[in-house]
């Protein structure tokens, strides 16, 4: 405040001292700013100015300022009383990269689990409103998960906390930084002995580097970390087979064969967009029907408890409870001439085929070992991809991208102990929620009480915020400047797009205040790490450093920061650890089967959650209301098992709740005993699952998640932490479940699994496409003959469109192949297209508003699955439209480029369009599910896209925005449009480019080749809609020794 | 014609009462008549009956009031609604009223037209029903809107935007059908009431009635030149509304006929959906007949010979709607097209969808009805009113079934759904009964129930007049 007035002050000092300025009109702005004395001024201000904006000097904020400056240097006549500070200060002049209308892209990097995944994230006008991913950056290559799409949300979520509190009461920073300071005083004489730091996964080089120096100003201190999903079994595995904790870095585009060791490399952990892009890339048959001999995929065996978007993609798969798959891997390394020992399990001749396949392709084979594994899993998988000749190949093994990889459960239990000897006298937990997430059994939450100072950092009030006295509003990583590494090391700059929405704060900021400096914006401090860390190599000058940073930015990925790979073989002796029962690897006694028949105890495995994660992202509306990919769950989670452990159990589907199918379940509710632990959860039953075996999602049931994620009235889920300990940690025998006889409601997208034996999926091999590559279009054309007699002309009345080139002709293929159901597009669609969260209650009645699901089809019986497929669809765009005709009011119209266009403005919502749609992707707004009202929310909605009101029907546009944005760049610029300057919204987000879109009038674009595929084929196209989303339907390449046909 | 040449077309075969009826109000001169039927609503006093009956339903009507208003704050989502069944009751209730309607006319214009006697003891009160079923039936499309308020784009009319209504929509012919019916229906039910109008004008001992009768009477003075003009009139506008018997439901079965779900697409709906209307139509008026002839004591007019007329039309009926059930299972199977014939397979054997509420159809519509074939059960009242009520019942749950089953089980089975009604499916269509019984007790209570002019003409005495027509 003291800053601004000095400014007013100073304008009116310099108005007087120019004297030519102040009573003559000036002409223009640039004219006043030319005067020395202002150039004086501007260059004065920033340092001042800069305690005003206590957080970092943004290029945006520079902008500001620099506009209200000259807005305010020109005012004359009147006194100059600046705003107040809190006040928007209006553009004088626009910052010139701005221009009303287009958006922006900036690069950035969002870190989840250990890893970072580069991005591009649109703003409009400053408000970042849709992240995609960096096509520059190797984890991303232009593709975003679902998380990442969804972040955009929680960083306008409401619910975020927006202000320092001490025990409940409203503080400022300065209250909290005296406070902390005075106890870091008195540490600083401990040299820190109570000190001690709870962090995540750290792979921000600053922070790290933060930290580090801050144990060497407080060397008695302790630097803990904790996060519920840890790598610790793949760390120990990698320290048992190499002497040394390594990252195992995979590269599928020379792998022929892979082997999944209930690894989901597909849909998550570090890399996984990157492996679904490279693994799809091997898989993708794009063969002219001519080379069809030619046609060449990958092969992918999986061994794995519950579902997964891997495992339904697999060639062959295999349903094992989690404390069998280690002995499955056993046999195999026998086979293989490990002296591996004790393999059981599994069918003898599905062993030696996958071995004999494994075997026929060194050197391009893949086995890969998932992080729930015991480490003598990874163990395995080290040694058999060293004796498979991969290492080097389709393995490399680099340092660790943790900055500090620790082992987790190891570190929060020395904390606790700690804690309860009453060594900690101040605890700093940094954007963490172990309250939530640490090990049932550690007693977290009652040792945290004897901690006498407990702060933390964190988005929201979360549960460990209530157990702290002080909690600070962390800044999101859309607010903050930071840096983060990618799972290959490569580093980014984690640049902000806002300045932060409430008071947050980034750790970077928190730990420099720890270490006894003054307040330091963020920015500073990781532009220091950098240049440190660029002039420890060479001397750099001011402006090499300028332009090196700028260059960082620009790009997203700091140039040379990839690790190398480590030249590191088998320690000696690694086969002793061959017996080590470390992790949750079996009992050597342990039953190989566990059944539920007889009432024998069960196995319990806990799973990452595939829409909240550990449960950080409860609050987020579109994650929660993400169908989880296979179960198609959303809002909460459940206890999943097979259709003949619930027969055994005594336990069948409820009844339908108002959606039936398409809406979710009233199912019986089970007690889960382990260990004298127990909770209450709905079961589910999913086909394909392992027999005898309950899954759990972590993260659900939360107390202090938000209005949205869960309250202590009203929870989202069950807490499955509750049964977690620490040495149970990802399965555990022993479980026993008990029918209680109430229900609850579970909701659910797609409860139908089969397909009817219609074909909605059409699906072959690679050895029938070999032999007759025409087979799929064969097939369609004998069932057309059946019903209606096809030509190439569509059957109308009505005169046909004509879309005769320079014209657009739009179309869409997506490769049945190539989607692993990660259902990303769906938040990326949701996020493009302003699409409402409508809660769980109305998915439960089948109103979901998502304008691209994802469907999921089983195959073969429930009880023995033989394959999954998923399918994504959107609006089909049909050239003989259901639903134009019958349309009263014309708001549903054909396009001139063959986009059958929504007119919300003209909807009265007579549904007869939904009606007739034979594929309803049409959406309608039952009640008002747009929120209008709450104002953060509001900056994120997508300008360039209709809010759609109640009573109004709408439904995938192919994101008309984008192509509207595409056609007016390409006049400005008297061009054509290029193949691939339009990407719908799910087509960007797609990592495996499974989704195609484009103009089929242009012979050499993607579309169209896809379109001349003889995979392509059009969903119901007997009802002679013409739809213009077609799909390349779904191969496999089975081992032909496994074929039984 | 004599009465008893023209009822001797029936089926000989037939068993038929132990005499042959010839409608014509015995016992009763003209006078007798005029004042039997006028003092119901001149005279009579206003029963604890009718004010317990007209609350009741006044009731009902102000639930409906209600549901209308938080309708229209909060949305069609407070109804069961959903993807993929978008439609439910309020289309299933507008269908119903619709069929409902559809009596009127036919006892109007067609038994009119072919002369059947019998139909001028029930003509009124049919047309009456009609008027007030298309009112309720009227509203539901309305409210069913998504943005009612901008119901009027449906209409062609002049606007700055250009726009037309699309007309390839079925709901746009819809929009045209039912109104033209209303109009129609209206006319022929306010032009054949002008002469007792101008009755109760002239009997009415008070000046406030004998004003508003007078209005209403539009000055008829019963001068031959009068007669000659009605009763062309009135045989024109039978004319014009004979194929509107039939075009309505055509019409509202276009709805459904016109799309491509499976269980909706068939050509069989339109004949099939007037025979269901005509059907529902009979059973609402016998049902509104039996306690009417009790309560005003009409049963010298309402005979028990019209009720067993009227009987075996609902018979008739019956048979026609059940030929349509037989037909779409066994083209269905026939055709098979696996979505198609899916959908009839389960209507009949999905027991956890909605299978048992299809068999209840068959009941209430196909057997029930049958009681008719014996004359004691035709002529029985009780009975009757049973199976009337029955076949009500059935008829909306037939149309119930044909757009929750044909929806909820189509294409694509990841987008199968179930349809669950809530409160406030069930507060709408009971509330339209509120609506229409209030309408049709003010009826009873302010204008002749039957019409006295035509039941003169009936008498031996008035053969000069029939000898008019």
């Amino acid at each position: 405040m003291t800053c601004r007035k000095d400014l007013g002050s100073e304008l009116i000092a310099l108005e007087r001292a120019a004297g030519t300025v102040g009573k003559r009109y000036w002409r223009s702005l640039e004219e006043l700013s030319e005067t020395k004395a202002f150039q004086q001024l501007i260059e004065r201000e920033f340092p001042s100015q800069a305690s005003v904006w206590p957080d970092s000097l943004s290029r945006r904020k520079f902008l500001t300022l620099m506009g209200a400056s000259l807005a305010l240097a020109g005012v004359n006549g009147c006194s100059v009383r600046p705003a107040p500070p809190a006040e928007v200060v209006p553009y004088v002049r626009p910052p010139e990269e701005i221009v009303p209308g287009k958006p922006l892209f900036y690069a950035t990097a969002m870190t989840l689990g250990g890893s970072a995944v580069g991005l591009l994230v649109e703003s409009h006008m400053g408000r970042p409103t849709k992240v995609e991913g960096n096509p520059d950056h190797p984890a991303s290559l232009g593709a975003a998960g679902s998380f990442e799409q969804a972040s955009v949300l929680t960083l306008y979520d409401p619910d975020r906390s927006q202000a320092v509190t001490h025990l409940g009461q409203e503080r400022t920073w300065e209250d909290a930084a005296t406070a902390i300071s005075a106890a870091m005083k008195k540490q600083r004489n401990a040299k820190g002995a109570g000190l001690r730091i709870l962090t995540e996964s750290i792979v921000s080089p600053t922070l790290a580097a933060q930290l580090a120096e801050l144990l060497v100003q407080f060397p008695e201190a302790r630097w803990h970390t904790y996060e519920p999903l840890h790598r610790d079994e793949a760390h120990r595995g990698a320290e048992i087979a190499f002497g040394k904790t390594v990252d195992t870095v995979c590269d599928f585009n020379k792998a022929d064969v892979v082997l999944s060791i209930d690894a989901d490399f597909l849909a998550s952990g570090p890399g996984h967009l990157r492996y679904a892009a490279d693994f799809m890339s091997r898989r993708r048959v794009r063969t002219a029907a001519a080379d069809a001999d030619r046609a060449e995929m990958n092969r992918l065996y999986v061994a794995e408890t519950a579902v997964s978007c891997t495992g339904a993609k697999a060639d062959h798969r295999l349903a094992l409870a989690g404390r069998q798959i280690e002995g499955f891997l056993r046999a195999v390394a026998a086979r293989l001439g490990l002296p591996a020992g004790g393999g059981t399990a599994a069918d003898e001749g599905w062993v030696a085929a996958l071995a004999g396949d494994l075997q026929s392709h060194r050197g391009r084979c893949l086995v890969l070992a998932g992080d729930r594994q015991p480490p003598v899993v990874h163990l395995l998988a080290h040694a058999l991809n060293d004796r498979l000749g991969n290492v080097g190949q389709t393995v490399i093994y680099t340092e660790p991208v943790d900055a500090r990889p620790e082992n987790r459960t190891r570190s929060i239990r020395e904390l606790t102990d700690d804690m309860e000897r009453g060594h900690v006298e101040c605890l700093l937990v940094l954007d963490a929620n172990p309250v939530l997430t640490a090990p049932a059994d550690l007693s977290f939450t009652e040792h945290l009480q004897k901690v006498p100072l407990r702060v933390h950092l964190g988005l929201y009030q979360d549960e460990t915020a209530r157990q702290c006295q002080w909690h600070l509003p962390e800044a999101h990583y859309l607010e903050a400047w930071s840096d983060a590494r990618a799972y290959d090391g490569t580093a980014s700059i984690v640049q902000p797009l806002i300045e932060p929405l409430y008071q947050g704060r980034s750790a970077h900021e928190l730990v420099a205040l720890l270490a006894g400096s003054a307040h330091v914006p963020g920015r500073e401090i990781v532009r220091r790490h950098w240049r440190k860390q660029w002039s420890e190599r060479e001397t750099l000058q001011d402006q090499d450093f300028e332009e090196r940073w700028q260059t960082a930015l620009h790009d997203g990925v700091v140039p040379d920061t990839k690790f190398a790979a480590a030249s590191i073989s088998l320690a000696d002796g690694w086969q002793r650890h061959l017996d080590e029962r470390g992790g949750d690897a079996a009992e050597p006694e342990s039953p190989a089967v566990p059944s539920a028949a007889n009432g024998a105890p069960l196995e319990l495995v806990f799973l990452a959650d595939p829409t909240i994660y550990d449960g950080r992202f409860a609050n987020n509306g579109w994650l929660q209301e993400l169908p989880k990919p296979v179960t198609q769950l959303t809002w909460g989670n459940a206890a999943i098992m097979s259709p003949t452990t619930a027969e055994q159990l005594g336990l069948k589907m409820g009844s339908y709740a108002h959606g039936g199918e398409h809406g979710g379940y009233y199912m019986p509710v089970v007690k889960l005993q382990l260990d004298g632990r127990e909770v209450k959860a709905p079961a589910w039953i999913m086909p394909g699952h392992a027999d005898g075996t309950v899954t759990v999602h972590l993260g659900g049931g939360r107390e202090h998640a938000g209005r949205v994620g869960g309250t202590a009235e009203e929870k989202i889920g069950f807490d499955a932490y509750a049964l977690r300990t620490s040495d149970r940690r990802w399965f555990a025998p022993g479980l026993k479940v008990v029918p209680t006889g109430e229900t609850e409601l579970v909701a659910c997208t797609q409860q139908h699994h089969s397909m009817e034996g219609r074909d909605v999926v059409r699906a072959s091999t690679l050895d029938r496409y070999r032999q007759n590559p025409h087979a799929i279009a064969d097939e369609r054309e004998q069932e057309h003959r059946e019903i209606s007699p096809r030509t190439d002309e569509p059957l109308t009345f009505y005169e046909s469109f004509d879309y005769e080139a320079p014209k657009h002709k739009w179309g869409m293929s997506i490769d049945l192949t190539a989607c692993v159901g990660c259902n990303a597009c769906i938040v990326a669609c949701q996020a493009e297209n302003n699409i409402p969260v409508v809660g769980k209650e109305q998915v439960s009645r089948g109103r979901e508003m998502h304008w691209l699901r994802v469907d999921r089809y089983v195959e073969g019986p429930a009880g023995e699955p033989v394959g999954f497929h998923f399918q994504p669809l959107p609006c089909m765009h049909c050239e003989n439209a259901p639903c134009e005709y019958v349309c009263p009011v014309a708001a549903t119209v054909h396009s001139a480029e063959g986009l059958n266009d929504m007119i919300y403005n003209r909807c009265v919502g007579t549904r007869f369009c939904s009606n007739n749609c034979p594929y309803k992707v049409r959406r309608f707004n039952f009640l008002a599910y747009a929120d209008f009202k709450t104002e953060s929310l509001r900056l994120q909605y997508n300008p360039d896209v209709t809010v759609r009101s109640r009573g109004v029907m709408e439904k995938c546009t192919y994101c008309v925005q984008r192509i509207r944005h595409a056609e007016i760049g390409s006049q400005t610029d008297g061009r054509a449009i290029a193949d691939g300057e339009v990407l719908t919204a799910c087509q960007a987000a797609c990592p495996t480019r499974a989704i195609v879109f484009g103009d089929m009038n242009d012979p050499q674009s993607q579309v169209k080749q896809c379109k001349d595929s003889p995979l392509d084929y059009g969903l119901l196209e007997d009802l002679n809609t013409l739809p213009r989303t077609t799909y390349l339907a779904a191969l496999r390449n089975p081992n032909p020794r496994l074929v039984t046909e | 014609m004599s009465p008893v040449t023209h009822m001797s077309n029936e089926p000989t075969g037939m068993p038929s009462g132990p005499r042959q009826p010839d409608y014509v109000p015995h016992g009763h001169d003209f006078q007798s008549i005029t004042e039997q039927i006028s003092d119901i609503v001149l005279v009579r006093r206003t029963g604890l009956g009718w004010i317990g009956s007209f609350l009741f339903s006044n009731t009902l009507l102000l639930v409906f009031t209600l549901v209308v208003i938080y309708l229209l704050i909060m949305g069609v989502g407070i109804w069961g609604i959903d993807i993929p069944v978008a439609w439910g009751f309020t289309i299933t209730d507008f269908v119903w009223w619709i069929g409902i309607g559809h009596a009127g006319t036919l006892i109007s214009a067609i038994l009119l037209l072919l002369h059947q006697r019998w139909r001028t003891s029930i003509n009124r009160i049919a047309e009456a029903m009609t008027i007030f079923a298309l009112m309720c039936a009227g509203l539901f499309p309305l409210m069913h809107l998504g943005r009612p308020w901008f119901f009027y784009w449906l209409l062609p009319y002049p606007n700055t935007m250009r726009l037309w209504p699309q007309f390839r929509s079925a709901l746009v012919w819809d929009v045209f059908a039912v109104s033209t019916y209303f109009l129609v229906s209206l006319l022929f039910w306010y032009l054949g009431m002008i002469p007792d109008l101008a009755t109760l004008r002239d009997r009415s001992t008070t000046k406030r009635w004998q004003v508003i009768y007078g209005v209403l009477a539009l000055g008829w003075r019963n001068s031959a030149r009068h007669w000659h003009r009605y009763e062309s009139a009135y045989l024109l506008l039978g004319g014009l509304a004979t194929p509107l018997v039939v075009s309505v439901h055509s019409v509202v079965s276009s709805d459904f006929a016109i799309s491509n779900v499976p269980g909706w697409h068939e050509t069989v709906f339109p004949p099939y959906f007037v025979a269901g209307a005509i059907f529902s139509g009979f059973a609402m008026v016998l049902l509104l007949c039996i306690p009417i002839r009790h309560i005003y004591r009409l049963t010298d007019f309402i005979t028990v010979d019209h009720l067993e007329v009227m009987a075996k039309i609902v018979l008739a009926t019956s048979f026609l709607t059940s030929y349509g059930y037989l037909s779409e299972q066994t083209l269905s199977w026939y055709g098979h097209e696996k979505a198609e014939h899916y959908v009839y397979l389960n209507r009949l054997i999905g027991f956890n969808q909605y299978a048992w509420l299809a068999w209840c159809v068959f009941f209430c519509n196909t057997i029930a009805p049958q009681v008719f074939w014996i004359p004691r059960l035709r002529r029985n009242q009780g009975v009757l009113a049973a199976v009337s009520l029955l076949v009500l019942l059935g008829m909306w749950l037939e149309r119930y079934v044909i757009i929750t089953t044909s929806l909820h089980r189509d294409y694509l089975p990841s987008s199968w759904g179930m349809f669950q009604p809530t409160i406030y499916d069930y507060l709408t269509f009971f509330g339209s009964i509120g609506l229409f019984l209030s309408a049709f007790l003010l009826f009873a209570r302010l204008l002749p129930m039957l019409s006295m002019s035509e039941l003169r003409g009936l008498l031996p005495d008035a053969h000069g007049h029939e000898g008019g027509r």
